[in-house]
């Protein structure tokens, strides 16, 4: 298993140990590809296409891809660019992501991704879908017009038993994430702060501490994403 | 050749990127030798006296006379800016997208908490006034905008940048600080 391979990124000369997934490995080797869905921890799913490369001519998402020996891999392409550039941009318009009043900005992933890219504007038009905000729980808020279904929550935060607080509702175009009616009841200060860190958008937040890093001081306020990653 | 016109306005706004525009501080000192202003509340004309080049956007559309404002702008604008975040995507105001008129109506003047003075319970009605329209509108959805500036506001180094941009000719280089969407 921990054999180390050859392979390229972009045609750079990389270097990681057989089965790594294509994000880590490319981490490894100071090359960073935009993830959202992805979280260090979790198992990898490939639901939200951000970190979508392509191998031998075919479009892939690397979170779920592991490398292997001499394989070639295209990332940062103006094609690919803009396929992220554009679901970023879908991803804005089909919640109702207002970062003025958002207690996230400025610590948003999805906000990062829109800087990354130099989103002025997205290419499609707004859906403003009608969407509630869940405030039952003692400790979080579940403001669903933010939620971009990224399953980070349900996946990262789990009971002593490993089974998930968080959990899907409905289907299809009425889908969404809730707090679990039972098994929400053990939410606690701690679980809810690891709730809000794991959302990478600000749909989960502690009640109660809106706004604590003053503009300036939040994660991407100098620093774009992934800089921590690029050499 | 004589000096870019240009012209602004504040729709449904707060008039934050305004004073964003005032932000770029003793630059506007050089701002007046580069360019002419026309309509716009910086100088308080209020009609378009001659044709304008750059027409500057503040606020999405909420009524009625936003959108007969818009249209005039890009009537007598060559190039359309939209301005920060009510203009791009609606805002703060377009918070109330989803929320029937009749319901937010009566939440301000008859139903909300600190509503008390109106006991006759009157909603305003008058001709004058513009009506309310379905939802708030960025201005993209109701007019050709050229160019986008986010932002809330946006930040004075991003506006007068863009700007002096336009106006020589010279190529956009944006500092990753300068793009910020609050």
């Amino acid at each position: 298993m921990s054999e180390l391979i050859k392979f390229k990124i972009d045609g750079t000369e990389c270097m990681a140990e057989s089965g790594t997934y294509i994000v880590e490995a490319a981490r490894q080797n100071g090359i960073y590809i935009p993830t959202l869905c992805n979280m260090p921890g979790v198992k990898p799913k490939g639901a939200c296409r951000i970190c979508t490369v392509r191998i031998n001519g075919r479009l892939m998402t690397s979170c779920t891809t592991p490398v292997t020996m001499g394989m070639e891999i295209e990332s940062n392409t103006e094609q690919i660019n803009e396929l992220r550039k554009s679901i970023v941009e879908l991803l804005f318009v089909s919640g109702n992501h207002f970062c003025p009043a958002c207690e996230k900005s400025g610590n948003c992933e999805l906000q990062a991704l829109g800087y990354y890219y130099q989103m002025m504007v997205p290419r499609f038009p707004y859906d403003f879908p009608q969407k509630g905000v869940d405030a039952s729980s003692p400790y979080i808020i579940k403001d669903q017009n933010r939620c971009i279904m990224c399953k980070r929550c349900i996946k990262a935060i789990r009971d002593d038993q490993g089974r998930p607080l968080f959990a899907f509702r409905n289907r299809g175009n009425h889908l969404e994430v809730v707090l679990d009616e039972d098994l929400g009841k053990q939410m606690t200060p701690e679980l809810a702060e690891a709730a809000m860190n794991a959302c990478p958008v600000g749909s989960i937040l502690v009640k109660e501490k809106g706004f604590v890093q003053p503009i300036g001081q939040r994660k991407f306020d100098h620093k774009p994403i992934g800089s921590d990653v690029a050499v | 050749m004589s000096k870019p016109v240009i012209a602004t306005t504040s729709l449904a706004g707060c008039f934050g990127c305004h004073m964003s525009i005032l932000d770029i501080d003793e630059r506007i000192l050089q701002l007046i030798e580069l360019v002419e202003f026309n309509k716009s509340p910086v100088d308080d004309i209020k009609t378009f006296t001659k044709p304008v080049d750059i027409g500057i956007i503040e606020g999405g559309c909420c009524n009625s006379e936003n959108v007969e404002v818009l249209r005039s702008f890009r009537k007598n604008c060559k190039i359309l800016i939209s301005l920060g975040e009510c203009a791009i995507m609606g805002g703060l105001p377009a918070m109330r997208n989803g929320i029937p008129v009749e319901e937010c109506i009566e939440e301000a003047y008859l139903n909300g908490p600190t509503v008390q003075l109106n006991k006759e319970r009157i909603l305003p009605n008058d001709d004058e006034l513009p009506m309310l329209l379905d939802r708030v509108y960025p201005c993209h959805e109701i007019v050709k905008i050229d160019y986008f500036l986010p932002g809330c506001p946006p930040r004075a180094d991003l506006i007068w940048e863009a700007l002096v941009a336009l106006i020589t000719g010279n190529p956009l280089k944006l500092p990753y600080e300068v793009v910020k969407f609050d």
